[in-house]
């Protein structure tokens, strides 16, 4: 559970969150939708603790993190996974030796169960033959895998995807989206996604935040979104005539 | 005409931006300041030895063993110019033809090994350093590392200090492949006997000379270590901000040696 209690975040003159308040629940896909420049990618960075907020407080199980001594603050960040917009990859490894690093850096693990542990992390990503790639050697998709894989190889308590399913085809999209969903249910993680993706929307958004303008517009479930009147949460949901289309038809069916 | 002004009143801005940057240093104040925080917290966190220590060599092979080929070939042929140079300014008669000798040893042991050598590895070590770590940062994988609780300049910044504790033996070999490379232009340009020669490095032999050397080549190898890691780690931007951060960072790391060059002969020779 990450409770965010309005938090301010600004680069010099130009303020991106201007008071934002939400929770997040543990076991639940948690989605944050918004226009390009809307301040997702800051906002998840202000959970991950990469940016301290001006204002406010964002509390992780009862711990608040601004009162956290540095070791505290490390500690906490042992328990987060972070899927990154660009991947982030460490280009000077292979795709194991990236998914391994975690494992290396804060297990006592032996070669050998590492490696177990990194092959059933990869598989679940679907990603069965690429061990010994470079990320230069590998698709954007493949990597995206990859990071969600180093993401989740420690079992994280919270994770953090800045659209995992961005540049790739609507089926791996949708095998990600439910990966990320089966994995969050599977070990009760506090997941927090940022998309643009409007399928993913629909089929894991347990609770939605809507951002705009840096202020909180909107939040509510996958199922009330088809419901609501908000104008600005249409108009972005529903910007394609297709959704609208598809928004009507739901709409009429339970009516 | 209007072309005419601009063209004559470049030097005159250039001259401004120079005295006010002079005079109002405050943005160097606190790069200088963080330069500082950023050494306190390379020390601090370290990482697990078993990763340390593969980091370690990876950085050996690659700033050291990688560098010696250029040092060597710079080293051979400035010792033979040096030789030369002085076979050519030895007009009298009177003055002893071991001079050539002498004077090789002393302007390669002093100044042309660790300083000159020096401000080449900045350029080819330091832009290395500035746009690998810049790449990282660019791409978040500095973020990335952070996320994960790893101290990511101890990770970064650490293996390649150590490493270039291992400077000083590249600077020896530059010492030797530079007398050498004296010893070669002089002996087959025709400008002194071998006997002279070696007779000239052997002349008033002060081993202190060599431990003022290494002195500067390990304060140099932290400089070549460290400034190039902080315009990396600190940059901002993206692919273009890299370039110029490496090009920022080499022109600091030249000027940060040279002056500390100029600090430590007085202190140590003067
Ligand atoms: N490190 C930074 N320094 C200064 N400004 C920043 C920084 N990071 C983000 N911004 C600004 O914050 C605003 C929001 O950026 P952000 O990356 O959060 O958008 P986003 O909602 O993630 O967009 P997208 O969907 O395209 O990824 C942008 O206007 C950007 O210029
Ligand atoms: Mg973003």
């Amino acid at each position: 559970m990450i409770e965010v209690n309005d938090i301010h975040k600004s680069f010099g003159e130009n303020k991106i969150l201007k008071g934002v308040s939400t929770s997040f629940e543990k076991g639940k896909t948690n989605l944050i939708i918004g226009q390009s420049g809307s301040g997702k990618t800051v906002f998840l960075k202000c959970l991950l603790g990469l940016f301290e907020p001006e204002n406010g407080s964002i509390c992780y199980d009862g711990r608040t993190y601004s009162s956290l001594s540095g070791n505290e603050k490390r500690n906490l960040r042992q328990e987060m996974g972070m899927v990154f917009q660009g991947s982030a990859l460490f280009d000077s490894m292979t795709v194991e030796g990236n998914v391994m690093f975690p494992l290396e850096m804060f297990t006592k693990q032996s070669q050998s169960e590492m490696q177990d542990r990194v092959n059933i992390v990869l598989k679940r990503v679907n990603l069965i033959d690429a061990h010994n790639k470079y990320p230069s050697e590998i698709s954007g998709g493949m990597q995206k895998r990859v990071a969600i894989a180093r993401a989740i190889v420690m079992n994280p308590k919270y994770l953090f995807c800045d659209e995992p399913n961005s540049g790739l085809d609507p089926k791996t999209a949708i095998l990600i989206d439910n990966l990320i969903q089966e994995i969050t249910e599977e070990y009760d993680i506090t997941t927090v996604i940022n998309t643009h993706d409007m399928n993913s929307v629909m089929e894991i958004g347990k609770k939605i935040v809507f951002l705009k303008n840096g202020f909180k517009e909107w939040e509510g479930t996958n199922k009330e979104i088809f419901k609501t009147d908000n104008a600005a949460v249409t108009d972005f949901v529903y910007s394609s005539e297709l959704f609208k289309k598809v928004r009507q038809m739901y709409l009429e069916e339970r009516n | 005409m209007f072309f005419f002004i601009i063209r004559t009143h470049l030097p005159f801005n250039i001259i401004i931006f120079t005295i006010t940057r002079l005079i109002f240093p405050m943005n160097y104040l606190a790069s200088i300041g963080s330069y500082f925080i950023m050494i306190r917290e390379v020390f601090k966190k370290p990482t697990k030895w078993r990763i340390m220590k593969s980091l370690i060599l990876k950085e050996i092979d690659e700033l050291i063993f990688g560098s010696l080929g250029i040092i060597i070939f710079i080293s051979f042929f400035i010792g033979g110019v040096v030789s030369i140079q002085t076979a050519l300014n030895i007009t009298n008669p009177l003055i002893p033809r071991n001079l050539i000798g002498f004077a090789t040893r002393q302007s390669v042991i002093l100044e042309f090994a660790p300083t000159f050598t020096s401000i080449i590895m900045a350029g080819k070590v330091g832009s290395y350093i500035t746009s690998s770590i810049g790449t990282m940062r660019v791409t978040e994988q500095i973020d990335a590392l952070e996320v994960m609780g790893v101290n990511s300049l101890n990770y970064l910044v650490f293996p390649k200090i150590i490493a270039l504790l291992f400077y000083p033996f590249a600077i020896a070999v530059a010492m030797n492949v530079g007398i050498f490379g004296g010893w070669m232009a002089g002996v087959f340009g025709g400008f002194s006997t071998s006997a002279d020669f070696v007779e000239g490095i052997q002349l008033d032999f002060i081993p202190f000379h060599v431990t003022y050397s290494f002195i500067k080549s390990i304060l140099f190898a932290f400089i070549i270590a460290t400034i190039p890691s902080f315009h990396g780690y600190y940059m901002k931007g993206g692919a273009l901000e890299v370039g110029k951060a490496s090009t920022t960072a080499f022109v600091w790391t030249s000027v940060v040696i040279i002056i500390v060059n100029y600090i430590l002969t007085q202190l140590l020779l003067g």
